[in-house]
């Protein structure tokens, strides 16, 4: 059956309302803080650690993202397991929250379809995380030049614009989770429960159980060498759902361009090869765009699950 | 696409019509086989228990909910392939409404109002005299999450008031109210049909819906049992039935009653005063008899059924039925 009227109607409205609500909620602030927090003491110690080493490396402003401090992560691997957190912060109650406050009914009252609630919700969540990440790469960048001295050159410039599409794109994913677990779950406790478990899940309890996974399916075989490949590339596959694995895939391929290879590299594939020399951009991106597209599909689907379940629900509680 | 014309709400005849609505949730049915025709510019009152399908017809009438079978018309528009041009032409009130509470009451009406397609320029000056008009202009600028259940009705009534539609449907909109917010609500709905509107009120509080109402349907189990006038009403369902109380001193009270015409049944409350069921209003007669037997008439009073004995009669018929 056809419905006449665009799906859009009312979108924008409810982007811009979402995303002012956010910027004003006491929980973006406490998420804000936390995370540009842990930025200031990962790059300081970053820096700490690269005035030793000025001079030796080209792309001395890409370390500040990937070096690590001993007590402290780098800033890359903090940003993997707190943009999830951000994300969740965002939309775990975005659906089932309209509920609570029984405001859905009035809101679908008005002349939009549901359409728009979600993309508008997805949309103005999008926008505040946007916002996030430019100023922790703003920040990042700032510190640099102050610190070490340096202006990045363009090509750092070009990788640490990847380095926010890629971004961007993870937070994507989790924020279309947690918008897809508040319209599964009519209270708000649940579905905030349900995304922190799977964002544990995937960053931390995923890497430890893909290789058990992979021993039990392909067992090695001492005489059979091909089972040790088959084995680690069915590991490599598993650990590729989860989003934090392809994250910090694309961003080994970003920030370190010497990257080659994410998989299994033989010495057959490196003859010729000058090993540690950078790659051109367009070479990386190329290495990363097989990841970026599964996460980019990883948003659709979730986003799709989010809908499906959405527009099947009845309005009264 | 279709032809401007298409979507634009018709004029004349009934502004809501549903025929044979049935709505199945499993293997429970809401609304059962249900016809309902709501004039333009009436107030017209649904009445019935809780869970007797009337919010679930209100949803099917936004188009919020697809009915399982039976047609539905508002102004002329099908809500559920035409949900948009709908929704822009009813205004509704939810039972038990809420707001966004860290907005306050104007900011919350400025996001609707952006949602309902009200001219920009516009927007200011309806939010203004809306909020004049439901008695909130002092407190505009507060945050709704300090205001009261009634405040919160009213900011309701506000909504509906900038939407500036024809028809405004409130789903039990006096539920735990004050007296007192009661009837400012009330009051708000008389301004609504004094606009020019069409009403469609949801209650289970009859003696509230009986002071507003123009017709009223009694529905149950998803049915209309019986529509119309609620002087109409009483009369189908109570059978024109009146009850006299009389007290008297000076005569044998029963005595003189017995072979009265008209009386129907008379029960001695006690020594001196009487209970009459009759078909009609006799009080004349009655005050007539008793004078001329030499008694001393001290209390005549007729008790004037309202909606609630109808409700109360009605609905313990269809249980007995059942």
């Amino acid at each position: 059956m056809r419905r006449e009227g665009s799906p859009w109607t009312g979108l924008s409205t409810i982007a811009v309302k979402e995303a002012a609500d956010h910027l004003t909620s006491a929980r973006m602030l406490f998420a804000m803080a936390l995370v540009v927090l842990t930025a200031i003491g990962s790059v300081y110690g970053a820096i700490g650690q690269l005035k030793t080493t000025v001079g030796e490396d080209p792309f001395l402003f890409l370390r500040l993202f990937t070096t690590a401090q001993d007590p402290l992560p780098s800033f890359v691997g903090f940003l993997s397991f707190l943009l999830p957190l951000v994300a969740i912060a965002l939309a775990f109650d975005a659906i089932n929250g309209e509920y609570q406050r029984r405001t859905m009914s009035r809101l679908l009252a008005q002349p939009i379809y549901r359409d728009a609630l979600l993309a508008g919700k997805f949309l103005g969540g999008l926008l505040v995380l946007g916002i996030c990440v430019v100023v922790l790469w703003l920040l990042v960048t700032g510190m640099g030049i102050l610190l070490l001295g340096l202006p990045p050159s363009g090509e750092e410039i070009l990788r640490g614009l990847g380095f926010l599409v890629v971004s961007l794109a993870f937070s994507a994913v989790w924020l279309a989770i947690a918008l897809w677990l508040s319209s599964l779950f009519r209270s708000p406790a649940t579905s905030a429960l349900a995304a922190l478990s799977l964002w544990l899940l995937f960053s931390v309890f995923w890497p430890m159980l893909t290789p058990l996974v992979a021993g039990v399916l392909v067992p090695l075989d001492p005489l059979n060498p091909m089972t040790a490949i088959q084995q680690f590339e069915l590991q490599h596959n598993l650990s590729r759902l989860s989003p934090n694995v392809l994250y910090g895939e694309m961003l080994t391929g970003l920030l370190h361009p010497s990257t080659r290879s994410l998989g299994i590299l033989f010495r057959s594939q490196m003859e010729g090869a000058l090993v540690g020399t950078p790659l051109p951009f367009s070479q990386s991106l190329l290495i990363i765009w097989p990841d970026f597209s599964a996460l980019v599909a990883g948003i659709v689907v979730v986003f799709t699950l989010g809908y499906v379940s959405f527009q099947r629900q009845e309005v009264r509680a | 696409m279709s032809a401007p014309g298409k979507t634009a709400p018709r004029m004349g005849g009934p502004v809501l019509e549903v025929q044979g609505l049935v709505k199945r949730y499993g293997a429970v049915a809401a609304v059962d086989g249900l016809d309902l025709a709501v004039e333009a510019g009436e107030v017209f009152g649904l009445l019935g228990p809780n869970g007797s399908g009337k919010t679930t017809m209100i949803l099917i009438l936004l188009g919020l909910t697809e009915p399982t079978r039976g047609r539905v018309s508002v102004l002329g528009l099908d809500p559920l392939r035409q949900p948009l041009a709908v929704k822009r032409a009813v205004g509704y009130l939810p039972d038990s409404v809420g707001f966004y509470d860290q907005m306050t009451a104007r900011e919350n009406l400025r996001f609707t109002a952006k949602l309902m397609d009200v001219p920009r320029r516009e927007i200011e000056r309806r939010i203004g005299s809306a909020l004049e008009r439901v008695g909130l202009g002092q407190v505009g600028d507060r945050r709704v999450g300090g205001f009261s259940h009634g405040m919160r009705q009213r900011l309701g009534v506000a909504e509906v008031l900038v939407k500036d539609c024809r028809i405004a449907i409130l789903d039990e909109p006096t539920n735990g109210l004050d007296p007192q917010s009661t009837t400012e609500l009330l009051g708000l709905i008389r301004q609504l049909r004094d606009d020019g509107r069409t009403v469609l009120l949801s209650s289970h509080m009859l003696s509230l819906v009986q002071t507003v109402c123009d017709r009223v349907a009694l529905i149950n189990r998803g049915r209309i049992g019986l529509t119309g006038a609620v002087d109409a009403l009483r009369d189908r369902v109570l059978g024109g039935s009146y009850v006299i109380e009389v007290e008297a001193v000076g005569l044998p009270l029963a005595e003189v009653l017995r072979d009265l015409e008209g009386v129907g049944r008379a029960e001695m409350t006690g020594r001196r005063s009487a209970k009459i069921h009759a078909v009609e209003d006799i009080r004349p007669a009655i005050a007539e008899r008793i004078v001329q037997r030499g008694g001393a008439l001290q209390r005549l009073a007729m008790h004037q059924p309202s909606l609630d004995d109808v409700y109360a009669r009605y609905f313990e018929e269809v249980r007995n039925a059942a």
